[in-house]
């Protein structure tokens, strides 16, 4: 049967919403605008090579590597115990996962800024019991805090997928050929979970890499990562080129760390991950 | 048979599952070198027994010994048994080889040891050569014997089969019970083997348990089970059979079906109730003057080696197995030898 024609509506979104502004990304990216006119252009790429810029994508890649880190140490074993054969059926473990990604984005993010405030709520119960102050909000630490709380769902279910697919016979099979606990974990769950963790290191890296949001709300307005310098040049400066130019940069580099992924996850002979 | 001392003792076994009852009072004894077959449906706890030895699962209460030792609470790395699991639990992101040499790397062996185990264990299951391929690109059968292969390269003192041939079609099936066969002679490791397939159970056993809803029903060797069924449930389950009720008149004088038949059983009280087992092949197809019983033929199937007859007679609906037929509608007679008269003690059905 053929249902080709159940796809048009999407070829048609994609054109429109997916393909067109990247095509326009990609010409802003290379042209300037000028007395002259729109004339084609290398130089918003030679202006991302100065240092300044060059330190904010390292940063920037460098705080995002350092969450997705957190957030795999942090979110494997809450996946495993997500897992496990006690709270395998217990709902109530998993909705309590799931159901701040039900809330509004920004609004868990400025909830952070009131916990973290000089006068916020922790620094009351913590000054309440004569414990010293916690001065974080708009440093490294609120930032990395920011994207791990709000990306650690995002580690947390394709592990868990992966993790409940894996048939409890196996690990039977291992304890039986002589494995402890240590070592059936290392010897048959981890490696058949490596299609989960390498899914949700992407699906972490990712928004952590381009965030504007975290960084700007909870690194304060002199933070600055390449996801605030991109929103900088569209909003503040209006300088559509060299924003393009930035965000092209940031695209391969994504591309370039799902490539290494994928490749990784074959290489392991998993199965398909969640792309 | 109780001279020498049993590998695996099972005292007073009990376990329930929520509110379930899974195993009631299991006592039994595995003696070294034997081939133990746990027979029963599905839900008897067969498996949930296998479990409990290999230590997957604990007893409620109850005690289980491994050479007299009592290993209730010993984790199954611990223990000197192997286990091929029902969907044999390949490993999957390993190749033949490294499966098979899993629980040797564990245990430390070097490794030209491990390799030499591993050509062994490949050659005893005839998969010579198919060491570096992965366990997705084998078939049905060849995983079976690497499963079998995986758990035999450690040497233990029991093997458990967990029903290792359920996913396996007909021929291949035979074929790997001769294997199996084989391969207990030739190892002499113990085998305790689950299994609902009765016909499994009497061609490899030396030792049949039959279970039925967490009890044992009757422990022997085949033929004793096959021959002497000690109650409905087993003659039921292991083969075909006719169950009639009847009464024991003395010794070695039985009313069933309307008639008095002389046996070979003693010891019950005189006029008690009792269940009376006649195996279909055993009924004999004579002249409707001359049988003990006619009746009139009600339908006939034929099963390749013999005709299965249904025949009414007395009140009585017989299955008979015979190489000759009879036509549908004919009377015919039936005839019993005394020793073909099983004499059961009444118990409730199934």
């Amino acid at each position: 049967m053929n249902r080709k024609w159940v796809s048009y509506p999407y070829f048609v979104w994609m054109l429109i919403f997916i393909i067109i502004p990247s095509l326009l990304i990609l010409f802003y990216a290379f042209t300037v605008r000028d007395e002259q006119g729109i004339r084609f252009t290398l130089d918003n790429f030679y202006k991302f090579c100065e240092p300044i810029y060059i330190t904010v994508l390292l940063k920037s890649l460098g705080l995002a590597l350092f969450s997705t880190f957190v957030c795999l140490i942090v979110g494997y074993p809450v996946a495993m115990i997500l897992a496990s054969k006690q709270f395998s059926r217990s709902t109530t473990l998993s909705m309590l996962f799931i159901i701040p990604m039900w809330m509004n984005f920004l609004l868990r993010t400025y909830s952070w800024l009131t916990l973290l405030e000089k006068n916020g709520i922790i620094n009351a119960i913590l000054s309440f019991f004569n414990l010293p102050r916690l001065d974080i909000l708009y440093t490294n630490t609120a930032v990395v805090l920011g994207m791990v709380y709000n990306f650690l769902p995002f580690m947390i279910l394709p592990i868990y997928t992966v993790l409940m697919k894996i048939d409890g016979k196996l690990v039977e099979a291992a304890q039986d050929l002589g494995g402890n606990s240590l070592t059936v974990f290392s010897k048959i769950t981890l490696p058949l979970s490596i299609p989960g963790v390498m899914s949700g290191i992407t699906m972490v890296f990712m928004p952590a890499v381009t965030t504007f949001v975290i960084s700007k709300l909870l690194g304060g307005g002199q933070y600055t990562l390449i996801g605030n310098f991109i929103e900088r040049q569209f909003i503040q400066l209006s300088d559509w080129n060299f924003g393009s130019a930035i965000s092209m940069i940031m695209m391969i580099f994504i591309l370039i760390s799902i490539g290494i992924m994928s490749k990784f996850d074959e290489d392991k002979g998993g199965g398909a991950a969640l792309w | 048979m109780n001279e020498s001392q049993p590998i695996i003792l099972l005292k007073d076994i009990r376990k329930n599952f929520g509110q379930t009852e899974v195993l009631n009072n299991i006592n039994l004894y595995v003696l070294k070198n034997e081939f133990v077959t746990l027979l029963g449906p599905s839900g008897c706890g067969k498996t949930t027994t296998l479990r409990i030895i290999g230590g997957f699962e604990t007893p409620d209460s109850g005690d289980i010994f491994f050479e007299g030792q009592r290993i209730n609470n010993l984790p199954p790395y611990q223990r000197n048994v192997n286990t091929v699991f029902q969907k044999y639990a390949l490993f999957p992101h390993m190749n033949v080889y490294d499966n098979i040499a899993f629980g040797l790397k564990i245990k430390g062996t070097d490794k030209p040891a491990i390799s030499k185990k591993v050509d062994e264990m490949l050659e005893m299951v005839n998969l010579q050569g198919f060491h570096k391929r992965s366990v997705d690109s084998l078939s049905g059968g060849q995983q079976q014997r690497v499963a079998i292969a995986r758990a035999l390269v450690n040497q233990p003192e029991v093997l458990l089969l967990d029903e290792p041939l359920g996913a396996l079609d007909l021929k291949l099936r035979k074929e790997m019970q001769v294997e199996l066969k084989n391969i207990h002679k030739r190892t002499g490791i113990t085998f305790v083997y689950v299994t609902h397939d009765q016909e499994e159970a009497l061609t490899m056993s030396d030792t049949i348990v039959v279970m039925n809803k967490g009890k044992i029903q009757q422990i022997g060797t085949p033929q004793m089970i096959y021959n002497e069924p000690k109650n409905a449930f087993v003659a039921d389950f292991i083969g075909e059979s006719n169950i009639i009720e009847g009464r024991m008149l003395k010794d070695y004088c039985v009313e069933f079906a309307g008639r008095v038949f002389e046996c070979l059983d003693k010891g019950f009280e005189p006029n008690e109730d009792i269940d009376v087992v006649v195996r279909p092949e055993d009924i004999k197809l004579v002249h409707s003057d001359t049988g003990m019983i006619s009746g009139v033929v009600k339908s006939v199937t034929f099963k390749g080696v013999h005709f299965e007859m249904l025949v009414e007679g007395q009140g009585v609906t017989w299955t008979l197995h015979n190489t000759e037929m009879a036509e549908v509608g004919a009377t015919i007679g039936m005839s019993l030898n005394p020793n073909d008269i099983h004499i059961m003690k009444k118990t409730a059905r199934g």
